[in-house]
């Protein structure tokens, strides 16, 4: 599912909103999720999961073209824990 | 402080103009159908965001770490995320300083 398709599936299920407004809401959703974790704060959705930050430390890269080494330095990359709900009705639909 | 869903809620109340009980729908169908479609077994992708993936994990070793019994983990389907390249670098450069 691509985000038209959720876009499409939220305006048939949510049909007394227009299509747009659909759409300015999933972008808008998605935007503040963003800028939340750029800003460095998490995000914690009951029942589907939370998002925080998880430090990579600086280390000595290679430019795999010229094996010439480059410094990298420390960043922070998104990380999501799915929430108990969401786990389970993945591993359940499994069975 | 963490973002939840309340505050999703009135932000789409607040700038997208939507009625309170209608951005708290919107929140609530948003999460629920990203739920539905990885329940199915099916991918994820938010363009700009990231892809929520499934992955089948077979039968591992493992241990009860309170009395170090050996018991296997067994196979299971989980849900992981891989942030997209334009949230990875937004992430990156807003927390360049810390």
């Amino acid at each position: 599912m691509t985000k038209s398709e959720l876009i499409e599936i939220l305006a048939d299920k949510l049909s007394h909103l227009s299509a747009k407004d659909v759409e300015i809401a999933v972008k808008e959703i998605l935007e503040m999720m963003a800028q939340t974790l750029s800003k460095g704060d998490r995000i914690e959705i009951r029942g589907f999961g939370s998002f925080s930050l998880h430090y990579r430390a600086p280390r000595i890269g290679r430019n795999p073209k010229t094996g010439e080494s480059v410094e990298l330095a420390g960043k922070y990359v998104p990380h999501f824990k799915p929430g108990k709900e969401l786990r389970e009705r993945v591993n359940e639909a499994m069975a | 402080m963490a973002l939840t869903k309340a505050e999703v809620a009135e932000h789409l109340f607040e700038k997208v103009g939507l009625s309170k009980r209608d951005a708290k729908d919107m929140v609530e169908c948003f999460f629920e159908q990203i739920r539905e479609t990885l329940e199915k077994g099916e991918q994820v992708k938010l363009s700009g965001f990231g892809n929520f993936d499934i992955r089948e994990k077979s039968e591992r070793p493992g241990r009860n770490p309170k009395t170090g019994e050996d018991i296997p983990i067994s196979a299971r389907r989980v849900v992981t995320f891989r942030p997209g390249q334009k949230l990875k670098s937004r992430v990156e450069s807003g927390n360049s300083d810390k």
